[in-house]
């Protein structure tokens, strides 16, 4: 007997049109840990200019050295010639983002490194000229790299040719970034610091991620259909709940209670790095519209 | 001399020639005893292991009228086969060559899209960035692979493998200009033939820009698993990078103003 014939194949057998991605887990962990760094740092520049104390101004740089310090490796062993990586270094190539993206980690992780090594310096031995011009000049470069960092991410998803993420090219750089935003505050209360300044931030990454959350589910798009149907539109929910109005719930209604700040922060946490593994389980979906 | 290919289906007779020539020429490994069970075509697609690729597509016809009603049950079972040797496209706005982070990916002198073996070091970002969904990793050696156009064998003046060996001329390679002339008056030659539903795939005016791989089939685009509109992903950069910028500067304002509006308060672990 012959297989099934008809007029058209479509498609032809159902053998898929595009190939999927290879990436594995390290590539939405890397999201998440160089998004949340990039956060860290620009909360720790703009709160050492704006009445931020200065423990605070002093674990949010540790906590974007620490990314940066983790971001290479994760990159580095998910390359199919791990040898290899530093041929990511032989050119600058404006119109790919992970060119873009390298040298911008490439940045942050020496300017991030530089302000928490001035702040090591600063404490043995003191504020004297040159540790201050570096950790100003490395804050200042470490924030500004920090923002491409925590939001470049959705450029290189949105780039590609898989219609669930071409088609959603301008919403993923806004969702990366208020996740991003979203998990460096929550880290910096995980360490005790539960000011009124990080929790204000916190509600406007909570919005931001309840607003996106509406979005994408209310939009009619065929090409969603990766993010909602099945086991992964179960894990892109779970994300939204978890980093949009769950939190945003205990940040306005119990913001006094340590408990609920933790318990707020946590839920943060795991909902920005869950949100990336859910876009990229989209795209690496076996049907794709 | 900027050259391409110009794959006639309408001359193909299936023998997969053109998938052995280029194995053995590029030395490309064995992809497996599969069996699809889709016509004769056990490859399923263009991969990091097959780079060209022999399409099997089973029409059915009818040939109620044409032969006798004691033969009825042969006639409704009846059908065409359609084969198209499927390869690379070497688009002139290609996706894989903009996405390539180590620039591995290069346009030959002849015009073609090339991937150095010796600089890639297995990324992975060409794959998604691909509209045709031909470029793949190789799991056992970790980097991108892909038809490389002959670029070795074009070198020295030969033609591409698959294209010598082709025995019916259904792969043609030469000089852009002169294949697309000799494509259109194929398919005008054709449907003269009453052949109506000959086209010529050459996706020119899309944001691709045209390939330096010609196809002449028979139907549509998509019967043949090639997508009817390509779209070069390069052409969702300003848009997401605008997305970026405004994420940016929002991140940016909200931080600032949550400091300055809470400004004499001090942090509570002091």
């Amino acid at each position: 007997m012959l297989v099934e014939m008809t007029d058209d194949l479509q498609p032809y057998y159902g053998f898929p049109l595009l190939k999927r991605a290879v990436w594995t887990w390290e590539i939405p962990s890397y999201f998440f840990v160089g998004g949340t760094a990039g956060a860290a740092a620009l909360i720790a520049a703009v709160a050492r200019r704006s009445g931020g104390s200065d423990a605070l101004v002093r674990d949010a740089r540790w906590i974007a050295a620490a990314g940066a310090a983790l971001s290479p490796p994760l990159l580095i062993s998910d390359l199919g010639r791990p040898e290899r990586f530093l041929n990511m270094l032989r050119v600058f190539k404006i119109q790919s983002p992970m060119s873009v993206g390298v040298w911008t980690l490439v940045a942050f992780s020496s300017a991030a490194g530089a302000a928490a090594f001035a702040d090591l310096a600063h404490r043995t031995s003191g504020g004297k000229l040159p540790v201050r011009i570096v950790a100003d000049a490395s804050e200042v470069l470490s924030a500004a790299t920090g923002l491409v960092l925590s939001t470049y991410t959705g450029v290189l998803l949105g780039a590609t040719a898989i219609p669930v993420w071409s088609r959603n090219a301008r919403v993923m750089p806004l969702h990366f970034g208020a996740s991003s935003v979203g998990a460096a505050v929550s880290t910096l209360e995980l360490l005790g610091h539960r000011t009124r300044a990080l929790n204000r931030i916190g509600i406007g990454a909570c919005l931001a991620e309840t607003a996106l959350a509406l979005y994408l589910e209310t939009r009619e798009d065929e090409a969603l259909t990766p993010l909602r149907d099945g086991t992964n539109g179960q894990l892109a929910r779970a994300a939204s709940v978890l980093s949009g109005p769950l939190p945003l719930a205990l940040r306005i209604l119990a913001s006094r209670s340590p408990t609920a700040r933790r318990v707020a922060a946590l839920s943060t946490i795991s909902g920005s790095l869950l949100t990336r593994v859910a876009w990229i389980q989209a795209g690496k979906a076996e049907k794709q519209p | 001399m900027i050259t391409a290919f110009l794959t006639d289906s309408t001359l193909c007779i299936g023998c997969k020639a053109c998938e052995v020539a280029c194995k053995e020429w590029n030395a490309v490994p064995a992809d497996g005893f599969t069996f699809t069970g889709a016509s004769y075509d056990n490859t399923a697609g263009l991969g990091h292991s097959t780079w060209r690729h022999v399409k099997f597509i089973e029409r059915a016809i009818d040939l109620s009228g044409a032969v006798a009603s004691a033969d009825a049950g042969y006639a409704s079972n009846a059908f065409r086969w359609d084969f198209s040797s499927d390869v690379c496209k070497h688009c002139e706005n290609a996706g894989c060559l903009e996405a390539c982070p180590t620039g591995s990916i290069v346009r030959t002198e002849f015009g073609g899209v090339f991937i150095q073996p010796d600089i890639c070091n297995g990324c992975g970002y060409c794959i998604v960035a691909c509209p045709f969904g031909v470029v793949d990793r190789r799991p056992e050696d970790g980097r991108a692979f892909k038809c490389t156009f002959c670029y070795d064998r074009q070198k020295v003046g030969l033609q591409p493998a698959c294209a010598t060996a082709c025995p019916t001329q259904s792969i043609q390679f030469g000089e852009i200009g002169a294949l697309r002339e000799k494509a259109a008056h194929r398919v005008d030659e054709l449907r003269a033939r009453g052949i109506d539903d000959a086209v010529i795939y050459d996706p020119r005016d899309t944001s691709v820009g045209g390939t330096h791989a010609l196809f002449i089939f028979r139907g549509k685009p998509e019967d043949y698993n090639l997508p009817s509109a390509p779209e070069v992903p390069t052409v969702h950069l300003k848009p997401a990078w605008q997305s970026a910028a405004a994420a940016a500067g929002m991140m940016l304002a909200g931080i600032a103003f949550a400091f300055l509006s809470t400004r004499p308060e001090r942090s509570a672990s002091e």
